[in-house]
């Protein structure tokens, strides 16, 4: 069983990279929903963009063979930097106004 | 190659125009500092370009840019819809009170609704995943800085952080199911993906990505349950953004929905019918419950509300689910239902919003209480604003009836009879808080100032522009059917 688990774990394949991309994933999903502080939870949706880039160049490393993976990857790296420009922007004007970055205590619009 | 370059440059000359005036509103306002709106007059002048730039591209069906975005009546027809509802908005902007104190500033803002309007125009022509991502994004990174650019307001920051954290997390979810079905079908072209697809047996894996897909672009929709930012967004952003998102992004968005749906998920079964592709996975259900729970939580919540955007906002959402409803049937008749009641929402709902901003710029409230006795002192525009919110509602003899009757009218013929008795019902709910505001403007003598209100001509003459197609298209609306069956073609789609 673990001689078994070991070779598996020896040659890597398309697999182990969609676990770990799935991984990553869940993991940035929970930062989101479990994190009080903003910063954190931008963490967690880079974490979100990264696995999602593993994903396309493992599919195409392994299964596809054209470099429309590799290609969307780039520029997702891109697109989640201009993102994270914005947020911190916006969590920069935020702190500016509330004096914190915790989601909890920024919450005027109810209802 | 180069051929096939110069031809597509030749197809894309609307966005180019508006990249152009992006470009001359940057330099515009550093050597303008003073003439404020100049931005503005560019960006409106640009747009009327593009409209009639889209109006000579009228019948043209093919594909550009090595099939990464698709000229055809579809996307014409949407991004006329898209270019008249952002000459509103930008005309809006300049008489929105809020904006004034950033007057300085007020070339970035014009410059970014620039971006968002070149990013919609993308996204309802794209052909390929990547191609749509990037335009879905460019759209929601320019909205996050719009929503926020009445910095000093509190509301404004509130609403922006939370809309930056819901939309990128919905872009992420959305990007992580674009890959899977990159992994499935080997190809970002959504042509090829359909052709893929159809061969294969169903998984779960393949529900888990339309179910991702569908949560990103629900997220744009503002469709149950990916609609917790609509209420504080709405609530916190200057009100001109209030009506691009609520009209202009929310359009966008259905249409590249029914895109990548209509190509992607559907085929033809062995009797020439439409089917879903793969089989079994039954998207059209998921659709109509989300459909569903959008018009009962929307039409429900909007019933309590006081503050008219945190109002209008629910009653979007509710917007969302009947216009889903023509999406979950996505037959010809479907999607035409969908068309004609995209037509209508963007002037009853840029209508109902530009009333609110008005009263808001003058008797500076945005509650519905504060409108008690309006409809003394500023009788044309209390009853303009009754009359979009009767088109709201989905009386006759008003725009908003007939695109009600058409999207029913499809559902009933697809024999989705629940969703339609679910749409009947929530329709008699949303009576009450729409009437509410008419009661609150005619029914109660005004307390405090009494004196009549003047509005300029400026303001009279954009109500009339918005007002007279809602009463118009009511009862004549054969010219906008005959343009929507002409729109109807989809590229490779037959």
């Amino acid at each position: 069983m673990e001689n078994e688990l070991i070779q598996w774990l020896s040659q890597p394949g398309l697999t182990h990279y969609l676990m770990i991309g799935a991984l990553l994933f869940c993991i940035g999903i929970t930062l989101v929903l479990t994190r009080r502080n903003v910063i954190m939870i931008l963490m967690g949706i880079e974490l979100i963009l990264n696995s999602v880039n593993l994903n396309f160049i493992a599919f195409s490393r392994f299964s596809v063979i054209t470099l429309d993976g590799h290609l969307t990857a780039l520029f997702l790296i891109i697109l989640a930097a201009a993102e994270a420009a914005v947020a911190l922007a916006i969590v920069l004007n935020i702190y500016n106004r509330f004096k914190t970055i915790d989601i909890d205590e920024i919450s005027l619009l109810k209802g | 190659m180069s051929e096939h370059v110069l031809n597509s440059i030749g197809l894309f000359v609307p966005e180019i125009i508006l990249v152009a005036s992006l470009c001359i509103i940057i330099v515009a306002d550093l050597l303008l500092k003073k003439r404020t709106h100049a931005g503005g007059w560019i960006l409106l002048a640009s747009l009327v370009l593009c409209f009639f730039a889209f109006s000579a591209q009228s019948g043209i069906n093919t594909s550009a840019f090595f099939a990464m975005i698709a000229v055809d009546p579809f996307s014409v027809f949407f991004k006329v819809i898209l270019v008249i509802s952002g000459i509103f908005i930008v005309l809006f902007s300049m008489q929105n009170k809020e904006l004034i104190p950033y007057k300085n500033r007020i070339g970035e803002y014009y410059m970014l609704i620039a971006g968002m309007m070149l990013g919609m125009f993308l996204m309802v022509s794209s052909t390929n995943l990547l191609m749509m991502y990037l335009a879905f994004e460019m759209t929601s990174i320019c909205s996050y800085v719009l929503v926020g650019f009445t910095k000093k307001s509190i509301r404004s920051a509130e609403s922006s952080i939370k809309y930056i954290i819901y939309g990128s997390v919905s872009s992420g979810i959305m990007i992580y199911g674009m890959s899977l079905i990159y992994g499935m079908s080997g190809s970002l072209n959504i042509f090829e993906i359909g052709a893929a697809l159809s061969g294969l047996e169903s998984a779960p894996i393949f529900s888990m990505a339309v179910l991702m897909i569908t949560a990103g672009i629900g997220f744009k929709i503002a469709l149950v349950p990916f609609h917790f930012w609509a209420p504080d967004v709405y609530e916190g952003a200057p009100m001109a953004i209030t009506a691009l998102l609520a009209v202009t992004s929310k359009i966008a968005a259905v249409a590249m929905l029914i895109r990548l749906f209509r190509v992607s998920f559907t085929g033809v079964d062995a009797t020439g019918m439409m089917a879903i592709i793969p089989e079994g996975i039954r998207w059209d259900m998921m659709l109509a419950v989300m459909a569903a729970a959008a018009m009962i939580l929307g039409n429900l919540a909007a019933l309590w509300q006081d503050n008219i955007k945190r109002m209008l906002a629910y009653s979007s959402i509710a917007h969302a689910g009947y216009i889903i409803m023509g999406v979950v049937v996505l037959t010809d008749q479907g999607i035409s239902a969908v068309m004609l009641y995209a037509f209508m929402y963007l002037f009853m709902n840029l209508g109902t919003f530009y009333m609110a901003m008005l009263y808001a710029n003058k008797f500076s409230t945005e509650s519905i209480e504060g409108y008690k006795g309006i409809g003394y002192r500023a009788p044309f525009t209390a009853v303009a604003l009754t009359i979009f919110l009767v088109s709201l509602t989905g009386l006759p003899p008003t725009a908003g009836f007939i695109a009600k009757l058409y999207i029913f009218g499809a559902a009933i013929n697809a024999g989705w009879i629940w969703l339609v008795l679910v749409a009947g019902v929530m329709t008699i709910v949303s009576l009450f808080y729409y009437i509410r505001v008419a009661r609150n403007m005619f029914l109660y003598k005004p307390e405090g100032e009494t004196e009549p209100v003047r509005f300029d001509n400026f303001t009279t003459a954009i109500v009339l522009l918005l007002l007279t197609p809602v009463l118009v298209l009511g009862v004549y609306f054969t010219p906008v059917l005959e343009f929507i069956k002409h729109s109807l073609v989809m590229f490779g789609v037959q």
